[in-house]
């Protein structure tokens, strides 16, 4: 304490406003924040499964077509002890997420050799711009149709309904994020002596990655509706047929049981997404990817 | 777009940039461009004008002159539509060698750090990594920036960004720097001493330098000649030596002698009618 400051006359300031008070009181802040963000975060769904619950419960919504939450766990259950009727729900799940990987894996490495290339080429460009336009408008889903027609019921139409979703999602994202690219660093480059190959290595390609990751997110879940929908349409095993054939039972809680199980799968794969985004575009300033927190 | 960029295919396999400084001639060079509407425009339109080996030659002249399309040809990453660019007595044909660009934006790579951005230059000359690595550590201390190799360009300073972008230039030792406003978006103080650096740089190596800005103070401080560029289409109006001995020192301090006001005085009469008329055009555009 300094005497010779507390003798003064006036004191304006009774609240001893000190840098480390201030800190004191911001942390705090953030900590009543917090704390009042995860009750929220908990109570909105117990509002709106609660809700589903009691309604279904009183009668209110009818059970029989709306399926009930606590039944839906019992379904859950019920998938992973007693299995399904085509074998255990390990088996089937696998089956639909191999499709989803397979079809995911097909469409991105297409997704990005077409978009580099026809970003690159103003000619080849223009002459499959309004082809690739008047493809994109078509309802891709139908496809399946087709595709369960002409490749059976196996794996492999399901991949390709699952490539042909995720393909358009990578191409648009690889396309545009080789038009995007810095022409002073070209320019660059090329005084600098590189040939071709070596612009689309030190530039292009790294400059149109960060356009692509940020494409994968969106693309794997089309590559699960993909496999999901070729399933639904005909197929002898996956997520799919318990489905259909949960459909057909007038079985809602299981149908639910198999979207919850979904849900979790490509929970998982966005937080491999997330990881793999991280440490590819480590450079990336961090204020720019806060937008992706939601 | 008019014939352009396709000159890369043909481009026969590049010798090792020579480090003695070369000649640029330009002579009747003339640009014309098809704007999207289908007309023609002349963007330049014979420019003659000579820059000794050695030599720091600036341009300065009112926006939209055409300054940054007569870099454009001198780099041979735009053909010209009439007239020719000779570099050390060759005819420019496909991407001159030996030229290192520098412009107003940092043109650095966001994903390599700041050692990945110097080194792209002897990583594209063939050398081996190491050779790449010490040599671009080498630039990053004589530019002021050790210790600094691990970080990303978002992460440094205007300042700091530009001398990244000057080690990654001079790197190579270029026979000839072209620089397209590079100091135009920094702040006065910072700008000051990127001039004072880059004198610094320039008279260890010697290229020669075409240098193109819109500051006069600028262009007089560190050039040897400064060419006054009329707009629309660019031609070259007047060209002024500047006789202030080298080395000039401190950027800051030359302002203030005796012989720089009046060769500024001198030099701003010339370009003050350019700047005029540039402007009333584009007022009675708008």
């Amino acid at each position: 304490m300094m005497g010779t400051l507390e003798a003064g006359p006036v004191q304006l300031a009774p609240v001893a406003q000190t840098e480390t008070d201030i800190g004191a009181a911001a942390h705090a802040a953030r900590r009543r924040r917090a704390t009042w963000l995860w009750i929220a975060r908990i109570v909105l769904p117990v509002i709106v499964i609660g809700g589903w619950q009691l309604s279904t419960a009183t009668g209110v919504v009818d059970k029989f077509f709306f399926g009930q939450p606590t039944a839906v766990w019992t379904a859950l259950v019920e998938l992973f002890t007693k299995g399904t009727a085509f074998g255990s729900i390990w088996s089937n799940l696998w089956v639909t997420i191999k499709e989803a990987i397979l079809g995911f894996g097909l469409g991105t490495v297409a997704g990005v050799v077409l978009g580099l290339l026809l970003g690159q080429n103003r000619f080849l460009s223009e002459v499959c711009s309004p082809y690739i336009k008047a493809l994109n408008s078509v309802p891709r889903i139908i496809l399946g149709s087709i595709f369960v027609v002409a490749f059976g019921l196996g794996t492999f139409p399901k991949v390709l309904l699952a490539a042909v979703l995720v393909f358009f999602i990578v191409f648009f994202n690889a396309f545009q994020g080789v038009r995007e690219v810095d022409q002073n660093l070209i320019a660059n480059v090329r005084v600098l002596g590189a040939s071709p190959l070596q612009v689309a290595r030190h530039v292009t390609v790294p400059s149109a990655l960060s356009w692509i990751i940020a494409s994968l997110h969106t693309a794997f879940g089309f590559a699960i509706i993909g496999a999901l929908v070729g399933e639904v349409l005909g197929s002898q095993a996956g997520i799919g047929l318990i489905i259909t054939q949960a459909q057909g039972h007038f079985d809602p809680n299981t149908v639910f049981a198999c979207m919850v199980l979904m849900a979790v799968v490509t929970l998982a794969a966005e937080y491999l997404l997330t990881m793999l985004e991280k440490r590819v575009l480590s450079w990336r300033p961090p204020n720019k990817s806060e937008a992706q927190a939601i | 777009m008019a014939g352009k960029q396709q000159n890369s295919a043909t481009a026969a396999p590049r010798p090792s940039p020579s480090t003695t400084p070369a000649r640029i001639e330009l002579t009747g060079l003339t640009k014309r461009y098809i704007t999207p509407t289908g007309e023609a425009f002349t963007a330049i339109q014979d420019v003659t004008f000579t820059v000794e080996p050695g030599q720091f030659c600036a341009i300065v002249g009112p926006t939209g002159c055409g300054k940054s399309t007569t870099l454009g040809q001198v780099s041979g990453l735009e053909r010209a539509s009439g007239g020719s660019v000779k570099v050390g007595g060759q005819l420019v044909n496909g991407v001159t060698t030996g030229v290192s660009f520098m412009f107003q934006a940092d043109a650095l790579f966001p994903w390599k750090t700041v050692l990945g951005n110097v080194m792209i230059g002897p990583t594209l000359n063939g050398s081996s990594k190491a050779e790449a690595v010490s040599l671009a550590q080498d630039w990053l201390r004589r530019v002021g920036l050790a210790g600094f190799e691990d970080r990303y360009p978002h992460q440094l300073s205007g300042g700091m960004r530009k001398r990244v972008a000057m080690a990654a230039a001079l790197i190579n030792e270029p026979k000839i720097l072209l620089m397209d406003e590079p100091f135009g978006a920094l702040d006065v103080q910072t700008k000051a001493i990127m001039q004072t650096e880059l004198l610094g740089l320039w008279e260890q190596l010697r290229p020669s330098v075409l240098f193109i800005t819109h500051d006069l103070d600028e262009a007089v401080a560190l050039a040897d000649r400064v060419l006054i560029m009329t707009s629309s289409p660019g031609t070259i109006k007047e060209s002024f030596d500047i006789d202030l001995p080298r080395p000039r020192g401190e950027v800051q301090e030359i302002r203030h002698e005796k012989r720089f006001l009046e060769l500024q005085n001198q030099i701003w009469a010339s370009l003050k009618d350019e700047v005029e008329r540039a402007y009333a055009r584009t007022v009675s555009a708008a």
